[in-house]
């Protein structure tokens, strides 16, 4: 099987969606003449021509209801936000029109689109530019959120997100783009929804997604080296719909549990997963569950107070240690 | 400038289109009133904008269009769906949330739909359906039909980002879509001069190089001709058109809202219904001897007995079944 990045995963997804189906068009800034911001889309301008891949001026909120519109009659756009940081602009966009038309519509409307970007804080970006935004749209019914961590997951999500009917929400990550691994050439899809088990383990479960399944594998091996604990790793893959039947699969096994994210810890995507754990599997804990998250504070530029800020191997070790009482 | 307010001569041959936009006049100010009065009993619910006054904004322009082409509208939308052909009976139902509804009772005053009619809602953010207007256009291009989209909004959305957005947009891509601002002075309680530094909202089209007409809005023959030159450059062309229609609105903004009082006058009120849309046009057809007045009473009569039968029908119709609560929030 080839080895391929994470970037180039993403572009084969679109250019065999593409191929497949020609009402599927992708639409964003810089994605044709410039190949990309980040490269995602190399290649596409020169093989479906500016009709499908289509360069916008910097119009977040406009070009995002384009593609609501051409997904109500008929269309499959793949709208690439150069960052999730500037969709805030196109957030009416996304959760008013796109999440909202089938039910408003009674029905009637399904809008088969894809919101596609780079979220989460890259290096020194700061602020404005250092987001997650996973929580945000998963509160809203009607979008599913997707999350990918490997380049195998992103090429087989990002395909299945494509031929949804519904709007999906595809966070990708400038720190992921480079990472390789092991992608077929044929044409394989991954269901949404459904998580993966990317490590067995029997003393706890580590719940994580996209960036943070590499801080989770950093800390598990560690785990194992230093304190012969054995961490169960499960990657979200889709926070919506949450696939809470692994996680609690693997809480039978663990009885313990630590949620890592990217996110803000307040409202986060881990007090979801814990607010399921404890209903559905009270009995089973054996420790309260930890949540491992970013800093709750606007992303520094200083390098050293960004890096205190971010999820990392030593704090998910760390919260381990506490729920499996080795403190 | 406005185009005249009455072409003068009207074309006998043309009687039969008359009487139909003269009838959908008719049948739009009407429904508006009973959906006040049902408001006023409390059987319909939420925010229900009423459009009386504009009714022959709409209605011109919707009779320019071909069956085929997507209308879009804000949330003063009860107009629009009746004249692209919706029936009272499922817009009332809708009004009064049943299940008979043309949005199934989820959608409600604000969010009418019919993808029958190519009527693809009613949108309630202000501005936040113009982009979607660009995007049907859009599609239209990409699948290359000879449609029109067609969006109809206040002129206080002139203001927002999102109408700058998909009007560049449509004229730096060439789109088939036009842009009917319906100027009735005033967001809710703001008159637009407050608001716009530039009143007139056609010469917003200049900044993108867009063609545009300023159109008297109480005429329903001015509205319907300036949307067929407009449409025939979208089909013929792929041109973008922006439609400023001068109008007014009778009511408040809302049923919620008072008619007049800190923001405009009962006076300017009277003053604008002097040009009052459905009695022009329909005092010009008996004048120019197309309709008689007695022809006209049959026509408020049909639309009496029309109307009697919606308000029974969604009076009798069902609720929503309580299963419905969760259905339609994802394709399946």
């Amino acid at each position: 099987m080839p080895t391929i990045t994470y970037r180039d995963a993403l572009n084969h997804a679109l250019k065999e969606e593409m191929q497949r189906d020609p009402t599927v068009f992708l639409m964003g800034e810089e994605v044709g003449v410039y190949q990309g911001a980040y490269k995602v889309s190399r290649g596409l301008l020169d093989e479906f021509g500016e009709k499908r891949v289509v360069d916008t001026p910097i119009t977040e909120l406009g070009f995002a209801g384009v593609g609501v519109g051409a997904a109500m009659v008929g269309l499959r756009p793949v709208i690439e936000f150069m960052t999730w940081n500037f969709a805030l602009l196109a957030i009416d966009q996304v959760v008013n029109s796109a999440a909202k038309m089938l039910y408003m519509s009674g029905g009637q409307i399904p809008i088969p689109i894809v919101f596609r970007g780079p979220g989460g804080a890259a290096l020194q970006l700061a602020a404005q530019h250092s987001q997650a935004f996973e929580s945000w749209y998963s509160h809203v019914p009607g979008l599913k959120v997707v999350a990918p961590a490997t380049p195998y997951d992103a090429k087989g999500l990002l395909k299945t997100a494509i031929r949804d009917n519904n709007p999906v929400v595809f966070l990708e990550g400038e720190m992921m783009y480079n990472s390789k691994g092991e992608v077929p050439d044929e044409d394989y899809t991954i269901p949404l929804g459904v998580a993966d088990v990317k490590r067995e383990g029997s003393d706890v479960t580590i719940v994580c997604h996209a960036k943070t399944l590499q801080v989770a594998q950093k800390a598990a091996h560690r785990l194992e080296e230093e304190c012969d604990i054995s961490a169960e790793i499960v990657d979200l893959r889709t926070i919506r719909p949450l696939d809470i039947e692994t996680i609690i699969r693997s809480v039978e096994k663990t009885n313990r549990c630590v949620v890592v994210e990217e996110g803000w810890p307040f409202c986060g995507v881990g007090a979801q997963v814990v607010d399921y754990v404890q209903f559905h599997a009270f009995d089973l804990l054996d420790a309260p569950i930890l949540r491992v998250t970013q800093a709750d504070v606007p992303l520094p530029y200083n390098k050293r107070l960004e890096k205190s800020a971010k999820p990392n191997p030593e704090r998910v070790f760390d919260a381990v240690r506490q729920v499996t009482y080795r403190d | 400038m406005v185009q005249p307010a009455m072409v003068s001569g009207l074309n006998p041959d043309q009687a039969v289109f008359y009487r139909r936009l003269l009838r959908q006049l008719c049948l739009i100010r009407r429904f508006e009133e009973r959906a006040g009065e049902s408001y006023a009993l409390g059987k319909i619910g939420g925010f229900c904008h009423l459009y009386i006054g504009q009714e022959a904004v709409a209605v011109g322009a919707i009779a320019a269009l071909r069956d085929d082409d997507y209308v879009m509208g804000s949330y003063r939308d009860h107009g629009h769906a009746l004249a692209r052909g919706m029936s009272p009976r499922e817009v009332m139902a809708e009004l009064y949330g049943k299940v008979t509804g043309c949005s199934r009772g989820k959608g409600g005053s604000m969010h009418l739909f019919s993808v029958e009619h190519q009527y693809l809602g009613g949108h309630a953010i202000v501005g936040g359906h113009i982009p979607l207007v660009a995007g049907a256009a859009f599609a239209i291009k990409y699948l290359e039909q000879d449609k029109v989209a067609v969006g109809f909004f206040g002129e206080a959305a002139v203001n927002n980002g999102a109408f700058h957005e998909a009007l560049n947009m449509a004229a730096v891509w060439k789109l088939p879509a036009i842009f009917i601002a319906e100027n009735n002075r005033y967001g809710m309680g703001t008159a637009t001069e407050r608001a716009s530094a530039v009143y007139d909202v056609a010469t917003r089209a200049c900044s993108y190089d867009m063609d545009q007409e300023m159109v008297d809005g109480m005429d329903v023959l001015a509205m319907h001709e300036a949307t067929e030159r407009a449409a025939a450059r979208a089909r013929e062309h792929s041109l973008p058109t922006l439609l400023e229609a001068r109008t007014y609105r009778f009511m408040g903004h809302s049923m919620s809202d008072p008619i007049h009082g800190h923001y405009r006058a009962k006076e300017e009120i009277d003053e604008q219904k002097q040009r009052d849309p459905l009695h022009m046009f329909q005092q010009r057809l008996e004048t120019e001897g197309i309709v008689t007045h007695e022809e006209y009473q049959e026509i408020e009569r049909e639309i009496g007995a029309e109307l009697d039968d919606a308000v029974a029908f969604a009076e009798e119709s069902a609720e929503p079944d309580p299963y419905e609560l969760y259905t339609d929030v994802y394709w399946e």
